[in-house]
């Protein structure tokens, strides 16, 4: 089951550059929600501090309070590599590790962090790629093809089992089909819609009929402030702020 | 059909060609000190070049024939004392430097490398003598090794940080993203990708220590006899060669040609075999 993201009062920096404002957001689980809005609006930034990677930059700072179901992300006795553990992440440039066979790409998680049973490991393996669409174009050469040979769309699709095979509760996409062709980027949003049964999604787009497409929510950033969050439709037929009814009739942005 | 530069005018093509050839020449002229060395080893070399070369003990002055094979197994066994000293300090302090070094305490280490690597190899092979020598009271092969795998030290540490570095950040944010502790991703993640330009730093590093010849003056010493033990003088190809070329005895100077030659396609041999196994086993194993 997906697990409902509570997001409050919270601000992120670059060094002394401010980049999120006091953003309050409620993701609701097993749906999937779309952060839209202009490049250098605080979207990547906001699903980073979701899964404690904005802190991985070199003087980047967080306050505020997130929570992960009953997790405190930023609480005390929390730590970044547990929070991890239950947050998938696929970036915008499908990244598999380069050395590795595509088998050992989806089994890395799992791998890296001590599990050892092969049977435990083929399973998931198997699960993962089926769940990401690409078991039966891979299934023949898991171990023999490096995960770096396939093709740009299939890669993210690799990158997406990879992240499934953790068992994650929440799913963070940042811009996962902007660096890919249309057939693939249907795949990817295809692939998103089954997903919501089982996790909790938010995915970062500049697409907005992307948005449209795969969110019942959708929450638009501009210039760091969260300026408007609401049902998809709502956003793109009847927004309540004229800057979310500018962005989204493409009078700027 | 006309070749696809036909429509260019006459003056970019000339241009073109002109460019093409310096640059084909100065390639040449690269390879050419090589092709020499090579090629003059061979020549005088191969004559004194035989099985007996490799498989006997230095004859006795005076007598004819005889061989380097006690150097030969010598400079193996202070070349692996080396590594086991170099490589892994170097690789460490490489990790350091590319995934925790951007600081003051970073740019100290670096600093010291770079000094490191500049101290000529006579400088440490004294050290050595003063730390290790002198206080164990006999030349030995650790401090042989010791000293050429301090030498070892500050390539294997450069090249490693300069390949981690190379790594994408987003290999790393990968790795991070699934919830790997972030030691175990340098280690499993970052340092497997880096690996194969690692191991040519390693490689570089070895080759260089590996005719090194003045710092085992003091330390390795040389031997006339077999020795097996860490704590004895122990002959060295580099050392035998340099007794042997620098001595009156025609017969002992064409050995040294022939030990050059040995020395050089074993080192050669070693860097090939060395970076064949590597790119065979890239594709295999996790973790």
């Amino acid at each position: 089951m997906g697990t409902p993201i509570h997001v409050a009062n919270l601000n992120a920096w670059f060094g002394s550059h401010k980049a999120l404002q006091d953003i309050n957001l409620e993701v609701p689980p097993n749906h999937a929600t779309a952060i839209i809005g202009p490049s250098g609006c605080g979207k990547s930034t906001f699903v980073r501090c979701l899964n404690r990677m904005h802190e991985t930059v070199p003087e980047a700072r967080v306050e505020g309070t997130v929570r992960l179901g009953d997790t405190d992300v930023y609480g005390n006795g929390s730590s970044a590599v547990e929070v991890r553990r239950k947050v998938g992440m696929v970036f915008q440039k499908p990244n598999p590790f380069p050395t590795m066979s595509i088998y050992d790409n989806v089994a890395a998680g799992l791998k890296l962090n001590g599990v050892r049973n092969r049977r435990h490991l083929d399973e998931s393996v198997e699960r993962s790629l089926r769940q990401s669409a690409l078991w039966d174009e891979v299934k023949d050469e898991l171990k023999k093809k490096s995960g770096a040979s396939l093709s740009g769309g299939q890669q993210q699709r690799l990158c997406i089992a990879r992240a499934l095979a953790v068992e994650p509760e929440v799913m963070l996409m940042d811009e996962p089909a902007s660096a890919l062709d249309p057939i693939s980027t249907a795949k990817i949003e295809e692939l998103i819609y089954q997903l919501k049964e089982q996790y909790t999604i938010v995915i970062v787009t500049h697409n907005m009929q992307q948005a449209a497409r795969v969110a019942e929510f959708t929450g638009f950033f501009l210039m760091g402030h969260l300026v408007e969050f609401d049902k998809t439709e709502t956003i793109f037929t009847k927004p309540r702020d004229k800057r979310t009814e500018d962005y989204v009739t493409g009078r700027f942005g | 059909m006309r070749s696809p530069s036909s429509h260019l005018s006459f003056a970019r093509r000339f241009t073109n060609a002109a460019a093409m050839s310096v640059m084909f020449v100065m390639a040449l002229l690269v390879i050419a000190p090589l092709v020499a060395i090579l090629t003059y080893l061979v020549y005088r070399g191969i004559g004194s070049l035989s099985w007996s070369f490799l498989t006997h003990l230095p004859a006795p002055p005076g007598e004819p024939g005889g061989g380097m094979a006690n150097a030969i197994v010598g400079s193996g066994i202070i070349l692996l004392i080396a590594s086991l000293v170099g490589i892994p300090m170097g690789i460490g302090s490489g990790i350091f430097l590319a995934e925790y070094g951007r600081n003051r305490y970073g740019n100290l280490i670096r600093f010291t490398a770079d000094v490191l690597n500049g101290v000529p190899s006579i400088v440490i092979g004294m050290t050595v003598y003063g730390l290790v020598v002198i206080t164990q009271r006999h030349f030995s092969s650790l401090a042989g090794g010791i000293a050429l795998g301090i030498m070892m030290i500050p390539t294997v540490t450069r090249s490693t940080e300069e390949m981690l570095l190379m790594v994408p950040q987003s290999i790393r944010e990968a790795a991070w993203g699934l919830g790997v502790p972030r030691w175990r991703t340098t280690i499993s993640v970052v340092l497997r990708s880096a690996t194969s330009g690692i191991i040519t730093g390693i490689m570089l590093a070895f080759a260089r220590v590996a005719g090194e010849t003045a710092p085992l003056m003091f330390t390795a010493f040389g031997n006339s006899y077999w020795s097996f033990r860490v704590n004895q003088a122990m002959a060295a190809l580099p050392l035998q060669i340099f007794y042997y070329a620098t001595s009156p005895s025609d017969d002992w100077r064409r050995q040294a040609w022939a030990g050059a030659l040995v020395l050089i396609v074993l080192i050669v041999g070693t860097v090939a075999v060395v970076r064949i196994a590597a790119r065979r086993g890239t594709l295999r194993g996790v973790a």
